[in-house]
């Protein structure tokens, strides 16, 4: 890493707003969705109409609570809303209630591994504040601007992390485990193109061993996580090169334009705004007592990182399948699910890992929503295990159960597709094999006896793939070797 | 019917109860005589006919049953012009509201409606509540009743001219600083603003969203309760209002003890008119007469309150009125230009110089570099005085006080002086800063016929000692 910026070394800090899903907007009671029709979902308050008034939302709390715990974070027992006076047409009351010098949450850590090394980057801040709404410039140019209110006073955090970024590739991780903590808390869904999640960053670089930051750069429309990883990259290199060629870095708000993979300048230190943040005087201070807070801390969900160590020790999986497994909580909930119908994790792992995810992937669908339901495949794992259908029958079954939806047990019913496990079946079939074939028998009987998997070939062939291989493996042996 | 002007709303809501007189004819009488006098007065902006006949004919066809438990039953009452009524314009005295119908009513009109009072129009006002004279309307300045030369107070001088003249027996101002106390004062009404918290702000267009209260006008104390009683209380839609016990302030108006009062002499300063200071010793002399003690106090930070009122209050402002933008509702000039050059001439050519200077010194106030200086200084002043008030009434029961410095002056008088202007709240500014509840009570006139306002200030919640000292007082004259 260190050859990696030439004697140089990043300083990244992040600013993510992540919506939360509360059903209600934070400060009226309209209703939180995407997409709806522009305009449709607003009412006096949140068009800031003269006279209306904002009353706080106490789900918008309780989900910022959530966040602030799971990350070890504290709750403020008095926290402040703040005005943060801007002009702009999507902003009804010309300033964002937001909050300032008190937040709701303070500290806490964001941790993961990468490459193989632990990383804590710790958190100054969470916040509460309401969203603005949406201006629609038309592509076509037309000198005007629509603007959609449904967004105004849908519920925010905003994260700040401290700059204890130091790579492109930490900040990526970084969001990475933010989101997967967002989520696992059902406190926001973490759809970047919903812009359900945003993300600023602050960049500067300084001289490895340098105690002190450089000027620091802040880096605006980043819509992706690979979009951050990508303009915090060229921002470093364009950072070290000025220097180096004996430029100084100015303190600018760059906007990243992903077309021509360069950042443009949005305005320097001398326009920066001043928000003349003041106390929202319409809203009293934010009470949280230290019940409120026992409350939310033991409603708490078991996250990613604690629950795969779990699923290690109790149902002795692969520490990668773990991973995998509780990547997303809906995939670690099925997992679990199967697992209560059925006993053998490793076997459940590698099916849900392959088979199931790849289904779930071409469906296009979340898998909390997936059709094929976990009991079904507890079912047919059984199946598998019992010995009543081969893992390669199995599979043919998923696939109908994924057409079809029906149950295993019914579809083995219909297609005849139960294992031929009966001696008085599968002998007369090995007799007919071996008269069939002297001299593969004679040439088994002389040592080469790699001729048993032709054998066992036939066997299949001949049965369709139904025939239990142990059982045919038993009997063959039987009989070559007797 | 011809004593409509001198009906009192009690009795309004008695006979309409009792079905001795009719909700349609009082309204008529009402809306009569703000097409006339109202009109000569310039004390309305809109008149609410459509809707207060068919309030008031709804009223008529109820049973007697239905009609026994309006407690204003067929009253007319005013409401000042930024207060949100739907189906008519909102003004707020602006140019820049143009066209603005709110889509919603204000908590206490709901209130007001459900308790049988028939709103009767929208009276004019400084703009956006800014002002003491009346003079800073886009709708121009209101006359005082008593001496059309003369202003009516401000900033509610529409609804405190409507009540004096007798075109209503109740209306609605609202109160940042003293824009009913002082206007009721001038007019010679009584005007209340009530404990911060008491009625929902819920519908009243902000201006220092810290100290805004919606406040009552009224001729009698009767009827100064009867329209507290029907509005104030606990609402959901006003993050800051407060639930709070409620009596039944009309059942025991009378003063069952004797009270110790205090009158601080930083309210007796410079500027005091001879002939006020007068009516204030008279009012002493009354209440010890009626066994009441009366005591000189200090209250040192009384001189602070001006500055401190006016960074706090154009802070706020400056932040409420931001969203005046031309981009939703009312006015938009130079729609074809640029996003900037539509603000800034939406707002230059919608906002008059009064609103335009406060706004440009809330902006300063708040701006980084001077808000320490400023608004965190004003806040902690705010916060010595709110303890000053408190611990003055671990003494005391009721401060008494002048309203305002003078009776009113002439129209013109003192426009080109913003400073001298702002003086007028010298006495008001102190209890709007603490949330405390005030009272003004027409107590006295000058040798030349003009009204003088007596204050009284009690602790928070306590609006029941100020309608018991009101009816002592203006009932034993």
């Amino acid at each position: 890493m260190v050859a990696e910026y030439d004697g140089f070394e990043p300083v990244i800090g992040l600013e993510v707003h992540a919506q939360l899903q509360t059903n209600s907007k934070i400060f009226c009671g309209c209703r939180v969705q995407y997409g709806a029709e522009p305009n449709s979902l607003t009412c006096p308050v949140c068009l800031g109409l003269p006279g209306a008034l904002p009353v706080l939302n106490k789900k918008a709390v309780e989900y910022a609570m959530r966040m602030i715990l799971a990350i070890g974070g504290s709750v403020r027992n008095e926290s402040v809303f703040a005005r943060k006076n801007y002009f702009y047409p999507d902003l009804p009351k010309g300033y964002q209630i937001s909050q300032f010098d008190k937040p709701v949450g303070e500290g806490g850590a964001i941790e993961f591994t990468l490459d193989d090394h632990r990383k804590s980057v710790g958190l100054i801040r969470i916040h509460l504040e309401e969203d603005a709404g949406k201006s629609l410039h038309p592509e076509s140019g037309e000198p005007y601007t629509q603007v959609d209110l449904n967004r105004c006073g849908t519920p925010l955090i905003e994260i700040v992390s401290h700059p204890d970024i130091r790579s492109p590739r930490e900040a990526y991780a970084y969001l990475v485990k933010l989101k997967q903590t967002l989520q696992y808390l059902d406190v926001c869904t973490g759809d970047m193109e919903k812009g359900h999640l945003r993300c600023d960053a602050n960049v500067s670089v300084r001289p490895i061993g340098s105690e002190t930051f450089g000027t620091r750069t802040e880096l605006k429309n980043l819509n992706s996580f690979k979009h951050v990883e990508k303009a915090l990259e060229y921002e470093i290199n364009r950072q070290i090169n000025l220097i180096k060629s004996g430029g100084a870095v100015e303190q600018t708000t760059l906007l990243w334009n992903e077309k021509s993979q360069t950042a443009e300048m949005m305005r320097s230190k001398e326009e920066s705004h001043d928000y003349r943040y003041f106390p929202e005087p319409d809203l009293v201070t934010l009470q949280v007592d230290n019940d409120w807070i026992a409350r939310v801390r033991a409603d708490l969900p078991e996250l990613a990182e604690a629950r795969a160590t779990r699923f290690v020790s109790q149902y002795g999986i692969r520490e990668y399948d773990a991973a995998v497994l509780t990547d997303t909580r809906s995939l670690a909930d099925y997992f679990e699910s199967v697992m209560s119908e059925f006993d053998d994790g490793q076997a459940a792992a590698n099916w849900i890992g392959t088979e199931l995810l790849a289904a779930v992937k071409d469906a296009g669908v979340e898998i909390g929503d997936y059709h094929v339901k976990p009991n079904h495949i507890a079912d047919l794992l059984k199946r598998v295990k019992s010995g009543q259908i081969s893992g390669k029958i199995a599979k043919d079954v998923f696939a109908e159960m994924v057409v079809s939806g029906d149950a295993p047990a019914s579809i083995i019913k219909k297609k005849g597709l139960e294992q031929i496990s009966d001696n008085s079946v599968l002998e007369p079939i090995i007799e007919r094999l071996l008269d069939a074939n002297p001299d593969n028998v004679a040439k088994y009987r002389s040592g080469k006896t790699n001729v048993f998997g032709f054998f066992v070939g036939q066997v299949m062939k001949e049965t369709r793939g139904q025939a239990n291989p142990t059982m045919v493996n038993e009997l063959l042996k039987k009989k070559l070797d007797g | 019917m011809s004593d409509y002007r001198t009906l009192s709303a009690a009795e309004i809501a008695d006979r309409t109860r009792k079905g001795e007189i009719s909700a349609v004819e009082i309204t008529g009488r009402a809306l009569a005589l703000a097409s006339t006098v109202g009109s000569e007065l310039n004390a309305f902006i809109t008149l609410c006919e459509g809707k207060a006949l068919k309030q008031a004919e709804a009223i008529d066809a109820m049973s007697p049953e239905q009609k026994s438990r309006l407690p204003l039953a067929g009253v007319p009452v005013a409401l000042k012009d930024n207060i949100s009524y739907t189906d008519y314009p909102m003004t707020c005295g602006s140019h820049i509201l143009d066209g603005y119908i709110p889509p919603y009513d204000a908590t206490v009109v709901t209130r007001l409606i459900a308790s049988g009072a028939v709103i009767i129009g929208k009276t004019n006002m400084d703009e956006f509540a800014m002002g003491s004279s009346n003079e800073n309307s886009y709708f121009g300045p209101v006359k005082n009743p008593v001496d059309p030369e003369r202003a009516p107070g401000g900033s509610s001088g529409g609804s405190a001219a409507a009540v004096a003249a007798g075109i209503v027996p109740l209306a609605f101002g609202s109160e940042t600083g003293g824009s009913v106390r002082q206007p009721a004062a001038f007019c010679g009404v009584l005007g209340l603003k009530p404990t911060y918290g008491a009625l929902s702000r819920y519908g009243l267009t902000a201006f220092a969203s810290s100290t805004d209260q919606i406040s009552p006008f009224a001729r009698t104390a009767e009827d100064l309760v009867l329209i507290y009683q029907a509005t104030a209380g606990r609402d959901e839609r006003d993050s800051t209002s407060v639930a709070f016990d409620h009596p039944n302030y009309t059942a025991d108006l009378a003063l069952s003890r004797s009270l110790t009062i205090g009158l601080p002499k930083e309210y007796r300063g410079e500027g005091l008119d001879p002939e006020v200071a007068a009516a204030l010793d008279h009012t002493r002399k009354r209440l010890e007469e009626l066994g009441h003690r009366c005591v000189d106090i200090s209250l040192p930070l009384t001189d602070k309150a001006i500055p401190t009122y006016y960074v706090i209050a154009s802070a706020e402002a400056s932040a409420n009125l931001a969203r005046f933008d031309g981009v939703r509702y009312g006015l938009r000039e130079s729609r074809d230009r640029s996003l900037e050059e539509m603000y800034s001439d939406t707002r230059a050519s919608g906002f008059g110089p009064e609103v335009k200077r406060r706004i440009m010194l809330g902006t300063y106030a708040l701006s980084a570099g001077y808000y320490d200086a400023y608004y965190i200084k004003a806040a902690q002043v705010r916060e010595l005085m709110r303890r000053e008030f408190e611990e003055s009434f671990k003494h005391i029961d009721l401060i008494l006080s002048p309203t305002a410095p003078t009776p009113a002056f002439r129209l013109g008088e003192k426009v080109s002086d913003p400073l001298a202007m702002y003086l007028s709240d010298v006495y008001t500014a102190p209890a709007s800063l603490a949330g405390v509840p005030a009272i003004s009570l027409p107590l006295a006139r000058s040798t030349s016929g003009l009204p003088i306002g007596i204050q009284f200030i009690a602790k928070h919640f306590d609006e029941r000692t100020l309608f018991r000292i009101a009816a002592t007082l203006l009932n034993n004259k």
